[in-house]
């Protein structure tokens, strides 16, 4: 996978090479525009956490970062429960990102590969979860997540973090599986493979990539989610949902300090995982 | 090395009939080819020998095991499939190995059966590379590769020449034909492509909407079709027919008339276009040219005999001009008789 996908890059780059000047000059400005789109917002807000409570309320802003300071971000950090917090936030979107991964990719194979009455109805049925409200099913929810013991633990988040995750698995990685020819499975069939090893052998270092991005979304749903965590957990909040209630009440570089930490395990496990991302098309293409 | 009896197999899709009550039998060794238009039920049948299509009837028996229930896998066959399946994420020499590595087969076995078939194949050179790396006949030589390397009983080809170029196709088509002489395999071959089918086969089976027209050796095809459909399906230009009346043992067609068995009225005269000559008199079968088109190794003539289409293929050095009639001797002993009614090769006197 490693070469495979160091080869797309470099392929990619090669066939950029080749594009006519005007052409080129148009990909790199959308590139340029779509960058700063990004990078220019999470810039904004590490400035605002590292440059101190002068920083936030300078104006105009400084481009390069004066006084740096860790100053905010080390009182930040140091509130009590935001560790905590930062720990059960992992938790959750770990075990979401297993559950929707676990459940959804099976489903979304099933979809792709039989046909099955109810098919259609089941497709519309995956989606519907994502339909009802949340904050009506709030209270009953809390009802029965008391009674089942799963109330204030990151597991019972994970658990609704799930349900939102779970039809955006279930249907991505559906046409993950269509994109796989049935012909790779059937020669894998002919040439000795049970049904289950050739899943594994065959289709999953396949699917690996987009699976990758699923697990990938997953965990920016369970991250991001304030609602459930809120209403779910008294003491062990998620990292949204405890930051929510104290910065409220906080300075405005603490708040900043507090976006920035947010953001950042959303970026490196993107980092850590791009190189899927990119394969992606590499599949798309083959 | 297996035999493979294909004993009234029955396919059904809902309502659909694919395949009707097909009975086959391939020999040890020999090489068969499934020939028809597509959605004849060929691709079905060979599905249906290799396991991953399920028959609603009949049997499947290979070298002498009933193999109908088995899943693919224990069917001892290797199989080339028409877009390759070469596995994207692994490198040829995995390919190859592939059937290998599931036999739980030993390195140095493994390292000696895939190189024994990259050799055949020609491709020990793109041995560590990745199969995107590589062109389409290269991918068709590891499909064909990967196949070989197991050693199987039946080999079960799937159109495996049909994604490449008209000439890369040739190509393949005379080394498949070496090689799998070589390996001695029974080989059953899907395709639509009748030069592809008498090339390779030992023998046809020629088929249409979900049977067997006729069975037999390329030249028994093509000179005697069992019915109208495999006459006009084979041969280039195709089959032409001509209806005539037959009374008396003599058909009259125009101004001539031919010797014909005196069992239906309604009758159509099936003549290859390279069966009839231009008669040096003007005799025989009178045939008006519309269309004259050199092609180099022979003339295509495109006309009417008695007001009704017909290809002739003429000598290139023939003297024939668009608008002419000329006349066309035919041996009475190279046509074939159809019943019109019914569409099949009256018996030969």
């Amino acid at each position: 996978m490693t070469s495979s996908a160091a080869e797309l890059k470099t392929d990619s780059t090669g066939r950029g090479m080749a594009l006519p000047s005007a052409r080129r000059l148009l990909l790199w400005t959308g590139l340029a525009v779509l960058i700063a789109w990004v990078l220019v917002p999470i810039y904004l807000v590490a400035l605002g956490a590292f440059g101190g409570r002068l920083g936030v309320f300078r104006w105009p802003k400084s481009i390069w970062p004066t006084d740096l300071s860790f100053a905010a971000m080390s009182q930040f950090l140091a509130i009590e429960g935001v560790f905590n917090a930062l720990v059960n936030s992992l938790i959750a979107a770990g075990l979401t990102v297993v559950f929707s991964i676990a459940l959804g990719a099976p489903a979304g194979y099933a979809l792709a590969r039989y046909t099955f009455r109810g098919q259609n109805a089941y497709r519309l049925l995956v989606l519907l979860t994502r339909a009802f409200p949340l904050a009506i099913l709030a209270l009953p929810l809390t009802v029965s997540f008391i009674r089942l013991g799963l109330y204030d633990t990151p597991f019972g988040v994970s658990l609704i973090h799930t349900v939102l995750a779970l039809p955006f698995a279930a249907l991505v990685t559906q046409s993950l599986f269509m994109g796989i020819p049935r012909e790779y499975e059937e020669a894998a069939w002919v040439f000795g493979c049970t049904r289950f090893q050739a899943f594994m052998k065959v289709v999953l270092p396949l699917a690996l990539p987009g699976l990758a991005a699923t697990a990938i979304f997953a965990f920016v749903i369970s991250w991001n989610e304030v609602f459930a965590a809120s209403i779910l957990t008294v003491r062990e909040r998620t990292l949204t949902a405890y930051l929510l209630r104290i910065l409220a009440e906080s300075p405005l570089h603490y708040r900043f300090a507090g976006g920035f930490i947010l953001i950042i395990p959303s970026v490196l496990f993107i980092f850590a995982v791009r190189r899927y991302l990119f394969a992606v098309w590499g599949i798309a293409s083959k | 090395m297996a035999d493979i009896v294909i004993d009234r197999v029955v396919k059904e899709f809902g309502s659909f009939r694919a395949l009707q009550e097909i009975s086959l039998t391939v020999n040890d060794g020999e090489f068969v080819a499934l020939l028809g238009p597509s959605g004849c039920g060929k691709t079905t049948l060979l599905r249906i020998i290799a396991g991953l299509e399920t028959q609603s009837s009949g049997r499947v028996v290979i070298g002498g095991q009933d193999v109908s229930d088995l899943s693919p896998r224990k069917r001892g066959l290797a199989m080339v499939f028409q877009n390759y399946a070469v596995f994207p994420h692994m490198t040829v020499f995995e390919n190859v190995a592939f059937g290998l590595r599931m036999q739980k087969a030993s390195q140095a076995d493994v390292k000696r059966k895939v190189e024994r078939a990259a050799a055949l194949l020609h491709i020990e050179p793109y041995l560590d590379r990745y199969p995107a790396k590589l062109s389409g006949g290269q991918r068709q030589r590891v499909a064909v590769a990967r196949a070989l390397a197991v050693e199987p009983a039946v080999l079960l080809m799937d159109e495996p020449l049909s994604n490449l170029d008209a000439l890369l196709r040739l190509e393949m088509r005379t080394e498949l034909k070496a090689v799998l002489r070589e390996a001695g395999t029974t080989t059953i071959y899907v395709t639509h492509d009748q030069t592809e089918a008498m090339g390779l086969a030992d023998r046809i089976a020629v088929m249409y909407g979900g049977k067997i027209e006729q069975i037999g050796s390329p030249l028994d095809i093509y000179a005697t079709p069992a019915t109208r459909f495999v006459g006009g399906f084979i041969g280039s230009p195709p089959m032409n027919f001509i209806k005539a009346q037959c009374s008396n043992g003599t058909a009259k067609i125009g101004d001539a008339t031919l010797p014909c068995p005196m069992t239906a009225q309604n009758l159509e005269l099936g003549l290859r276009g390279e069966d009839a000559s231009l008669s040096a008199d003007g005799s025989g079968l009178p045939f008006d040219v519309r269309v004259v088109e050199p092609m180099g190794s022979h003339l295509l003539l495109t006309g009417a005999i008695d007001g009704q289409l017909a290809r002739i293929v003429a000598p290139p050095t023939a003297k024939v001009n668009a608008g002419e009639r000329v006349g066309l001797t035919v041996d009475p002993a190279r046509v074939t008789w159809i019943d019109g009614s019914t569409g099949r090769a009256l018996a030969r006197a």
